[in-house]
């Protein structure tokens, strides 16, 4: 197979440089790229690798879980002094749960993500040849790379990564005596969280000003794809509160460091009473979820966006309320400045402020449902194609129902008392932004692979990816809401302490399997991704029969993304199906006068000239009305 | 530069084989090196680690297999003359139809085999109100749950694809839409103004109250709780972090000896509360942020370092009311650290009990001073020590 594969590309490259007016050698093109296409897949694939770390931590911290009093002198192999005899260290296990929650939440599900998809198609769907900074891009993901670099390194030091939980909750972070996890590890966590937040910057400045500025002829604000639409505004949440995020870190740099008292006051440890006094925890919290809770929307607003293209393209049919979807968006992007305070019910923090976020949090409910029924709303009266990402956008939406319902009980305050910090929330968040966000970015992979790679994913693979992964999330986190719902805290390093929890070992031990399951079904989505780069089936231009701009450029993917003039845009990205056409999708660069025959009066924006010749070729051609003639 | 040039797959075999290779120099090595139990063990390990692996990589031919016989199969029908192969879109579709039910069917299992396994009834005055706001969110939340997954995945069943047919080009219904904003708005300012009235009972509680409830002590740290009753006063004395580990390490909350009203109150092992009384937990923390999480009682709010917290609630059923109620005899109330804490967080117990008013009584008659008289000695003796250099503050160590 190698043999046939390899001399087809080697021709296929040949000729990508002949268009090419300077040569690039290995390290522009690949390394040192400033492409939008290539940034992006350099994103995609760095987050596919941390991906797979982090789920295999997880993997090992749900070992320890299921089998609380077991060895397993693997792991021992494995991870040395950190499982000694064979057992996590409880510290170690506290490590493990931060770092798989660091990764996830930041270096995949915002970098990978967003990375990824936002400079793959914001140039490709707006009609730009690049970004309006590549060099910048470039910077962006080197910085972000770095940043990945930093926090796996802490695998690699004597007290371990840092321990906190992925909130790090000061005092507990401030002070190596707490914890092992404090030390170096912290330190390292906190440099490259800084780096990440300078890369996550740079990228979301380029894909606002790409969006604002790079616009092709035609293509206004109101007939962007909702793909760009998310993007656009998570870049914007991300530019406004990233920089909180640094100015809470460096404030914690200064009090380990530096011996300030930011949040430090009053306390006793290792048997000494600490100088530091005037300062508070509950600082830390306002700054960190000041970004916090705007960050769940960071990480599940691309994958939304994603999912309305891809229903909508396998659906068939335009997005349902396209409108309504966009101020949705908009309603959400704000609405997340303003419900941080959800996450601090019982800090502390005044109790009536709590009111107020209460009220704020379930406002935000409202945009969120009607997005969900827009989504059924699409796949009403489809022809639905399976395609793997189709499957993906489906199971996004069932995610999004199940986890975002259970937000509802979480912001409520008065039961927030009794669910905060339990199972409960871990059950929570990870349907609602863990597993909807990743089936999102899943989906995105299956359906832009013949964009960036000019090849096929196997779908077969991709139906069992789909199904395995599908159901494993379920069975993992639906009977954590119960656990929850009976008191069971989270980051319990083994639940063989308490009496009471004793019931749950049972219900920990499916738990674990299903998560293996939904880990080694990970694989078919690996092999597939990395097999069908050098051998999948080649792809052709428009392999969905889509209507966005990225499918009007060559398979080649060349540098500039077209290779003559930039196609103008005519038309929303939505005519799927449209009535009196005789094909299902009208590409957004044709033009209303190549499709008399399926013109809505809508379409022509009150242009008088344009309504005035279609109503002459509907005398001549007697189309009375053109959604009459289809039924 | 190529890429695919060194991605010859006879390269990527040779190299396989060679971290194959290396791998199994590097067990040798250190079955040589490791004494000879140690051999024992990493032997075993290697085998059972390459016994897995081979199960798994057979699992994996065999979907390889399944694939390819797939695959002929699809071949076979198009060269019969059928055009489509297989129709995966009918397939998919009739999986969601299948999940669908099995999903309903393990929802409702989960609901009734674990819902069993939840916390019994609120032992407490406000946790009725917040069970009986929580049974209405879950009937809430369950109807949606139900109701939006049957139109999801009947949709994606009712509505696979078929060549014969054009989806309904339907871009928007600005009424439709505006229902599907308007219900939930109003179902959700139900519920905001319920939980918002619920949450300010909780927590907005008048002077008056506030200062008639039994009041409760408690200071956390790595990886212990410290709880003092207030005595007859029913007023806890100063303390300060600044004394902690004075009057030569006795002094482990750092009480203000200076201050009278510490002298009547009392340390106790276990928290015991009268049934139906007020109390009224003030809740400190000496190093991390810990959380005082009473699930029974629905009583949760977090220990700061710096800064006193609280929470006040009363009780209504006794700890021997409760056994019988969930007729387990050895059922009790915990106490748990909920805030991540460091490396013990997952064992910071205390022994919580709610008992009738007599006992409670007696109990407390019992209980012990906070201020021992080893403290008082010592505390008298550092007194004369600071008079002598004229110091203001009795720290000692």
């Amino acid at each position: 197979m190698s043999t046939i594969a390899i001399p087809n590309s080697a021709t296929m490259h040949h000729d990508d440089h002949a268009h090419e007016h300077h040569k690039e050698t290995f390290l522009t093109k690949y390394i040192f790229s400033q492409d939008h296409k290539m940034i992006a897949k350099q994103f995609l694939i760095t987050g596919i690798i941390m991906g797979v770390i982090a789920m295999t931590l997880s993997i090992l911290f749900r070992i320890q879980l299921a089998y609380p009093d077991q060895s397993f002198p693997l792991l021992e192999v494995l991870l040395g002094k950190f499982a000694p005899e064979g057992r996590l260290d409880p510290n170690f296990y506290l490590s493990l749960v931060t770092i798989h929650g660091t990764i996830m939440v930041f270096f995949v599900l915002t970098a990978g993500l967003s990375g990824t998809f936002s400079n793959l198609l914001i140039p490709l769907q707006l009609g730009a040849r690049d970004m309006a900074s590549p060099f910048m891009n470039m910077l962006s993901y080197w910085l972000f790379f770095s940043a990945s670099v930093i926090m796996l390194s802490t695998f690699f030091i004597e007290s371990g990564p840092a321990g906190g939980g992925w909130t790090i909750y000061p005092p507990l972070s401030a002070l190596p005596k707490a914890m092992p996890g404090s030390g170096l590890g912290m330190t390292l966590w906190l440099v490259s969280m800084i780096l990440f937040v300078a890369s996550s910057l740079m990228g979301g400045i380029n894909y606002v000003s790409t969006i604002l500025n790079m616009r092709t002829k035609g293509m206004d604000l109101w007939k962007m794809p909702l793909t760009i639409w998310a993007f656009f505004l998570t870049a914007i949440l991300g530019i406004l509160s990233f920089p909180v995020l640094v100015a809470g870190v460096v404030l914690l740099i200064f009090d380990r460091s530096f011996g300030t008292s930011f949040y430090l006051s009053d306390i006793y440890i290792g048997g000494q009473a600490l100088a530091n006094e005037g300062g508070s925890p509950i600082l830390w919290e306002h700054l960190f979820w000041f970004l916090g809770h705007p960050e769940v929307y960071i990480v599940i607003m691309p994958a939304m966006g994603i999912a309305s293209e891809v229903m909508s393209v396998n659906s068939r049919k335009p997005i349902f309320g396209y409108h309504a979807m966009v101020y949705s968006l908009i309603g959400i992007t704000v609405l997340s400045f303003i419900v941080w305070g959800h996450h601090m019910f019982v800090t502390g923090m005044n109790p009536f402020l709590g009111g107020v976020f209460m009220i704020t949090t379930l406002i935000i409910a409202v945009p969120s449902a009607v997005k969900t029924f827009n989504w059924l709303a699409t796949l009403w009266r489809g022809n639905i194609r399976f395609t793997p990402a189709m499957l993906f956008a489906i199971g996004l939406v069932s995610f999004f129902i199940s986890g975002g319902l259970t937000g509802i009980w979480l912001g409520n305050a008065a039961l927030d008392i009794n669910l905060h910090d339990t199972y409960f929330v871990v059950a929570h968040f990870h349907l609602v932004m863990g597993s909807a966000a990743i089936f999102g970015m899943l989906a995105g992979i299956y359906h832009w692979f013949p964009k960036m790679f000019g090849r096929l994913m196997n779908p077969k693979l991709g139906y069992l990816h789909f199904w395995l992964t599908f159901a494993s999330a379920y069975l993992v986190f639906f009977p954590m809401h119960f656990m929850g719902l009976d008191g069971v805290p989270r980051r319990y390093y083994a639940f063989t302490e308490f009496e009471s929890m004793q019931k749950w070992l049972s219900v920990n031990v499916f738990i674990t399997w299903a998560a293996i399951l939904g880990a080694v079904a990970q694989v078919a989505f690996l092999f597939n991704f990395f097999y069908s780069i050098f051998f999948g089936e080649k792809s052709t231009q428009n392999p969905w029969q889509a209507n966005t701009l990225e499918w009007t450029t060559p398979v080649e993917r060349i540098h500039g993304n077209w290779p003559g003039e930039i196609p103008t845009v005519y038309r929303w990205s939505y005519d799927y199906s449209k009535p009196g056409h005789d094909e299902d999708f009208i590409t957004q660069d044709t033009p209303l006068s190549a499709t008399m025959s399926s013109n809505l009066p809508h379409d022509f924006e009150g242009n008088e000239e344009a309504e005035r010749i279609q109503e002459q070729w509907n005398i001549e051609h007697k189309n009375v009305d053109s959604r009459e003639e289809v039924k | 530069m190529n890429i695919y040039k060194f991605l010859n797959m006879k390269k990527i075999f040779s190299l396989f084989a060679l971290l194959a290779l290396a791998f199994n120099q590097v067990m040798a090595q250190d079955a040589v090196a490791g004494a000879v139990e140690e051999t024992s063990k990493t032997d075993g390990l290697a085998k059972m680690v390459s016994y897995y692996l081979l199960i798994f990589l057979l699992i994996c031919v065999f979907i390889g297999i399944v694939g390819k016989i797939l695959a002929i199969y699809d071949l076979t029908k198009k060269i019969q003359g059928k055009k489509e192969g297989i129709k995966w879109d009918n397939i998919n579709g009739l999986i969601f139809a299948i999940f669908l039910v099995l999903g309903l069917y393990g929802s409702y299992w989960c609901y009734t085999v674990q819902g069993a396994q939840i916390l019994p009834d609120a032992a407490s005055e406000h946790g009725a109100k917040i069970d009986s706001m929580l049974n209405i969110t879950l009937i809430l939340t369950t109807i949606v749950f139900v109701i939006t997954h049957i139109l999801l995945f009947t949709f994606a069943y009712r509505y696979k694809f078929s060549k014969k047919k054009k989806a309904y080009y339907y871009p928007h219904n600005n009424t439709l839409e505006k229902y599907w904003t308007i219900t939930p708005a109003i179902v959700l300012t139900v519920l905001v103004l319920m939980g918002f009235f619920t949450w300010r009972g909780i927590t907005n509680i008048s002077k008056n109250e506030m200062a008639s409830a039994i009041q409760v002590d408690v200071t956390a740290h790595q990886f212990a709780w410290e709880v003092r009753y207030a005595g007859n006063d029913n007023i806890a004395g100063n303390k300060s972090y600044k004394l902690i580990g004075s009057l030569n390490g006795l002094n482990n909350l750092g009480l203000d000896l200076s201050d009278k009203r510490n002298y009547d109150d009392l340390k106790v092992t276990e928290i015991v509360l009268p049934v139906n009384k007020s109390v009224r937990f003030t809740l400190g923390s000496q190093d991390v942020i810990h959380s005082f999480y009473m699930p029974d009682f629905r009583v949760q709010m977090n220990c700061v370092p710096g800064m006193a917290t609280f929470f006040q609630f009363t009780p209504t059923i006794t700890t021997a009311e409760m056994r019988e109620k969930t007729s387990d005899g050895k059922y009790n109330y915990q106490l748990y650290c909920a805030k991540i804490c460091g490396g013990s967080h997952y064992n910071m117990k205390f022994a919580v009990k709610v008992v009738s008013q007599k006992e409670y009584n007696e109990w407390i008659k019992e209980q012990k001073p906070i201020v021992t008289d080893d403290m008082k000695k010592e505390y008298q003796l550092a007194m004369k020590d600071n008079l002598a250099t004229e110091n203001k503050i009795a720290l000692n160590n």
